[in-house]
């Protein structure tokens, strides 16, 4: 089993570094032209001066700290709207042509509206990030509510436990993979509409950067950037990953 | 009682020769059935009991040609297995195995229609299925409007229009209350006496093997051995009806005495894989 | 699942929202919104008169090739891994970590490679729909019950024959559930790939009202959009449930 698992990490570190490989020779060789894309190793060693020389901080805070504001709204919104929406099934029905169809509306096209109400400050961003996270933790709430069988609600009672105790004690356990699953989405997709939020319309955060700098032509910056996002991306998923899957393995669920 | 004066010379139906199983696990090696010597004979029906573990499933996945063994030949009509399921073998598995997109028809002719038998044969089978199980006024239903039982003699009618040669089954009824299970068995007594199958039964349910076998294997727990084969001698025009002959008792008898011992055996923590 | 209202209970939801927008409309002003009614009737005026449809055109060409793609290529991508274990096990984390990246920062590399027009329209909208279709397709392959698969090798069926009565078969309710995902998704894309460097089609038309502050065209092209993207939603999720009814 440990050969095994080591053989399919060497397999996906070769799936991502063999078109890495490519994409370089190709940039070196002309094959694509500067002017298209820089070859990744000078992506790399931009990134690297980018952040040494302090330039994006500010954007970095800027957008980090809206995307760690509408993930926290949209989970913590998500799950109490979630428990709410579970106990009341007539508005359960009602809403539920709304959840299932809510990831085919763009979203963005609420942004001017919310620029106008609020401002040109972060809440217009963030309010993005939070409307197009939130009903995925709904919909993993609701989920994960369904989840628990009915006969561990029945034990609970003959056991003699209270409506409290019932929640902490078997609701939760039951629900908290689909929590954690709806918690992941909303980190994604707070992530995907805080950046795109800012690419589109905003005066700051690595969005606009990126915008700033195709206008510009600046393929220096512009790549940097955009790996920057991709690895930032990447790494944030792979640890919520990682942690999900030991959640999981505690309970003796198969990942 | 049995007198079998042709058994010596007649070939077996199925035979396995030394057949082992082992599985890679993370401290080396994981010994999980033989080395297994058994031989099947032209249409009899055969029965296979073990505590849980013992690997009664992987014997049968072995003879199916679903699962390759480690060590050991298996032999189906004097030709060795290879990677492939031979032609003229049938399999009815413990869970469900209709395809749910498929009515009851389409699922009972699935595996028909991919044979070289005319259509009108087709027909005829299928109507004699439906009939002998019970299914008529079902065909045009999908399994899902189906109770588990009726499940499953759709998947035995599926495997019994191919008419197979060799019928295995690996606890059929595992999913079914006791009633439909002792109903279930006499109608696989009847389709065993129709078509003069060899049929080799899986089952942990003593009683089902004792009840329907002409022979009953005892298997160890893990490594899987075979402890001992007993004999019946039952007549082939046998029914469930048959559980308050003595013999019965006597044979459940014998295999709880042999199986008893190996359940709490197989109950003793393992060391871990 | 019993949760589902009746079509009755679609239009109280449709009631409801329009009485929210209304209610935000007083609250927030005519900068910032159109009023419902005004909305809708300068959107059936639109398409009366003809002056959205070249744009409506636009965008749908654009869309449709992007789908196509998407859904063949997800298909392609998601069956040639799904089918193997050690392929899904290497893979399915990679496609997972991809579809969280905010695909709106590869806009212009798009850009960059396919120049300002349809193509890079029609690549945009095609990235975003690519990687759910293979995901979904993944996941359908390896949720097939084993048991099904030993049945077709049981019945000794062959390479094409299996893949195509059983195993296609068995993974359809999730396939559909990748395209109906798939589908939103590229309409998404398309249109985010048309507000920037485009002369033509629904997002071109929203990036200039956004510019001019013409709530009412917002709004209209938002409807629009919602519109048909929720239609075509919903029949795609009662095909799914129509499928998945079968294997309860």
């Amino acid at each position: 089993m440990m050969r095994h698992a080591m053989r399919i990490r060497l397999y996906r570190a070769l799936a991502v570094l063999i078109p890495v490989l490519l994409l370089e020779l190709m940039c070196r060789l002309g094959v694509v032209g500067p002017l298209v894309m820089p070859p990744p190793s000078r992506m790399l060693t931009g990134l690297a001066a980018l952040l040494a020389s302090g330039a994006i901080s500010a954007a970095l805070l800027k957008t980090f700290s809206n995307v760690l504001v509408a993930f926290v709204l949209a989970a913590l919104a998500g799950i109490v709207l979630g428990a709410l929406i579970h106990r009341l099934s007539g508005v359960r029905r009602l809403l539920e042509p709304l959840l299932s169809t809510y990831y085919a509306i763009p979203i963005y096209a609420f942004y001017p509206l919310f620029i106008v109400v609020f401002g040109l400050g972060d809440a217009p961003q963030v309010l993005i990030g939070f409307m197009l996270g939130v009903v995925a933790v709904i919909v993993s709430t609701l989920n994960g509510l369904d989840s628990v069988p009915p006969v561990m609600i029945k034990t609970a009672r003959v056991c003699g436990m209270g409506p409290m105790r019932t929640a902490w004690s078997i609701t939760l356990p039951y629900a908290t993979p689909y929590l954690f699953t709806g918690v992941k989405l909303a980190v994604a997709y707070s992530f995907i509409g805080v950046i795109g939020a800012e690419f589109i319309m905003s005066q700051s955060g690595l969005g606009y950067e990126i915008r700033f700098a195709y206008d510009d032509l600046d393929n220096q910056v512009l790549y940097p950037l955009i790996l920057l996002i991709l690895l930032a991306a990447v790494l944030v998923n792979m640890t919520l990953d990682y942690w999900d899957r030991r959640l999981r393995a505690r309970r003796g669920i198969q990942a | 009682m049995g007198d079998k004066p042709t058994e010596a010379a007649a070939p077996a139906h199925v035979s396995l020769r030394g057949v082992t199983r082992f599985y890679p696990a993370e401290n080396g090696k994981l010994h999980a059935l033989g080395p297994v010597d058994l031989e099947l004979r032209k249409g009899e029906f055969f029965a296979v009991v073990g505590p849980s573990g013992c690997g009664k499933s992987t014997l049968l996945e072995m003879i199916s040609a679903l699962a390759p063994p480690t060590d050991g030949t298996v032999e189906f009509e004097g030709r060795p297995i290879g990677n492939f399921v031979p032609e003229g073998v049938g399999v009815v598995f413990q869970e469900n195995a209709c395809f749910p997109w498929l009515t009851v028809v389409d699922n009972i002719t699935f595996g028909l229609r991919r044979l070289p038998v005319a259509s009108g044969e087709v027909e005829r089978r299928l109507r004699y299925a439906l009939q002998l199980m019970g299914l008529e006024d079902f065909a045009k239903s999908y399994p899902a409007q189906l109770s588990g039982g009726m499940r499953q003699r759709v998947c035995i009618a599926r495997t019994l229009v191919t008419q197979p040669r060799l019928i295995l089954l690996d606890e059929p009824f595992g999913a079914l209350d006791q009633q439909t299970r002792l109903l279930m068995g006499d109608e696989l007594l009847r389709i065993w006496r129709a078509t003069g199958a060899t049929v080799l039964l899986i089952t942990h349910a003593l009683d089902e093997a004792a009840m329907l076998a002409d022979r009953v294997a005892v298997m160890s727990s893990r490594p899987g051995r075979i402890l001992e084969i007993i004999e019946t001698g039952w007549p082939a025009t046998r029914d469930s009806r048959i559980v308050s002959d003595p013999v019965f008792g006597a044979v459940t008898g014998r295999l709880w005495t042999l199986l008893r011992e190996q359940s709490l055996q197989a109950l003793k923590p393992h060391p871990t894989p | 699942m019993t949760h589902r209202g009746g079509p009755g209970s679609a239009l109280l939801l449709i009631a409801i929202l329009l009485i929210v927008w209304q209610g935000l409309f007083l609250g927030a002003g005519s900068d910032a919104l159109a009023a419902p009614l005004a909305t809708l009737g300068y959107l059936a005026e639109q398409l009366r008169t003809g002056e959205m449809w070249p744009h409506i055109a636009a965008t749908g060409a654009a869309f449709l090739i992007a789908l196509v793609i998407s859904i063949a290529g997800g298909l392609a991508v998601g069956l040639a891994v799904g089918l193997s274990r050690i392929a899904t096990e290497v893979t399915e984390p990679l496609l997972l970590a991809a579809n969280s990246v905010p695909k709106i920062a590869l806009y212009p590399v798009v850009l960059l490679i396919f120049g300002i027009g349809m193509p890079a329209k029609i690549a945009f909208g095609a990235l975003h729909g690519i990687i759910p279709v293979a995901i979904f397709t993944m996941s359908a392959c390896r949720g097939i019950p084993a048991v099904l698969l030993k049945s077709a090798a049981v019945m000794r069926l062959d390479g094409w024959d299996r893949i195509r009565s059983v195993l296609l078969p068995a993974a359809l309710p999730d396939i559909v559930t990748g395209i109906r995902i798939g589908f939103s998704l590229t309409l998404i894309g398309t249109v985010l790939g048309e507000m920037f460097g485009s002369q033509s089609g629904l997002g071109f038309l929203l990036m200039t009202a956004i510019g001019l502050q013409n709530t009412r065209v917002i709004m209209a092209v938002t409807v629009l959009l919602i519109a048909f993207a929720a239609t075509v939603s919903s029949l795609l999720l009662a095909f799914e449930k129509h499928l998945r009814r079968r294997t309860t």
